[in-house]
């Protein structure tokens, strides 16, 4: 388990390449990565705020859940804070298991956790002012669906 | 004496990011209940509960838990990661 919170951006390519070649006897191996989007508007900057110390133990809960959930091989998760401009990425999580639907259902579990359980807020910059951006009722909705079984 | 944090707009209501506070607060709830006295900015910042979080000792809680002797209280809108 690999566990980052950090302000500076990451390589894509070189983390994805290093947690597929750490991994031995998995046949599959998840990424995804979160993108800045621009908004209406205009998005001049997005400001991440974090909560240090709960943020890395936050993420480990969740990480640690999803292991217990499915059969997986290793969980890598890298999120930013500080500022932030449109179509930087934000954050990424790999996961992997010896067959592709525990690794893929597993980065869908961290990436819905990961949404609304860790200690992040952003704040957007636009033309028109700066205002924090809201929790969505749908992400929380999300969250149900791993709740239900 | 328990740190009392804040974070996002709760924060900037609030004009700081952290108050150490001498309590008996024997829940959440009750130390709300000693914040909202303080000043008006605490009261705005605590005037809806539903639009806040709480962690006690970096764990998400509910307003009702008990403090113990929890030594960081922190306070926060919904959580926008990802």
């Amino acid at each position: 388990m690999d566990i980052r919170v950090q302000e500076h951006a990451f390589d894509l390519g070189r983390e994805a390449q290093g947690f597929a070649a750490r991994q031995t006897g998995m046949g599959a191996v998840v990424t995804f990565t979160g993108i800045v989007r621009d908004v209406a508007g205009g998005l001049d900057q997005m400001e991440i705020e974090h909560y240090p110390g709960m943020t890395e133990k936050a993420l480990m809960q969740i990480a640690e859940d999803a292991e217990s959930r499915w059969n997986i091989g290793d969980i890598l998760i890298i999120h930013r804070h500080g500022k932030l401009v449109a179509d930087e990425m934000i954050m990424m999580v790999a996961t992997s298991s010896r067959h592709r639907k525990d690794a893929f259902e597993a980065a869908e579990f961290l990436m819905d956790y990961l949404k609304s359980r860790a200690p992040f807020w952003k704040k957007e910059t636009t033309k028109d002012g700066k205002d924090w951006v809201a929790a969505k009722a749908e992400d929380e909705a999300e969250l149900t669906r791993w709740t239900k079984d | 004496m328990i740190d009392v944090l804040y974070f996002a707009w709760v924060r900037e209501r609030i004009g700081h990011p952290k108050d150490r506070v001498e309590t008996s607060a024997h829940t959440v709830m009750d130390l709300v209940e000693e914040l909202r006295t303080r000043e008006e900015r605490y009261e705005a910042a605590f005037a809806d509960l539903s639009a806040l979080r709480v962690a006690v000792d970096q764990e998400l809680t509910e307003f009702d838990a008990p403090l113990g002797d929890a030594r960081e209280v922190a306070f926060f809108p919904p959580m926008t990661g990802g």
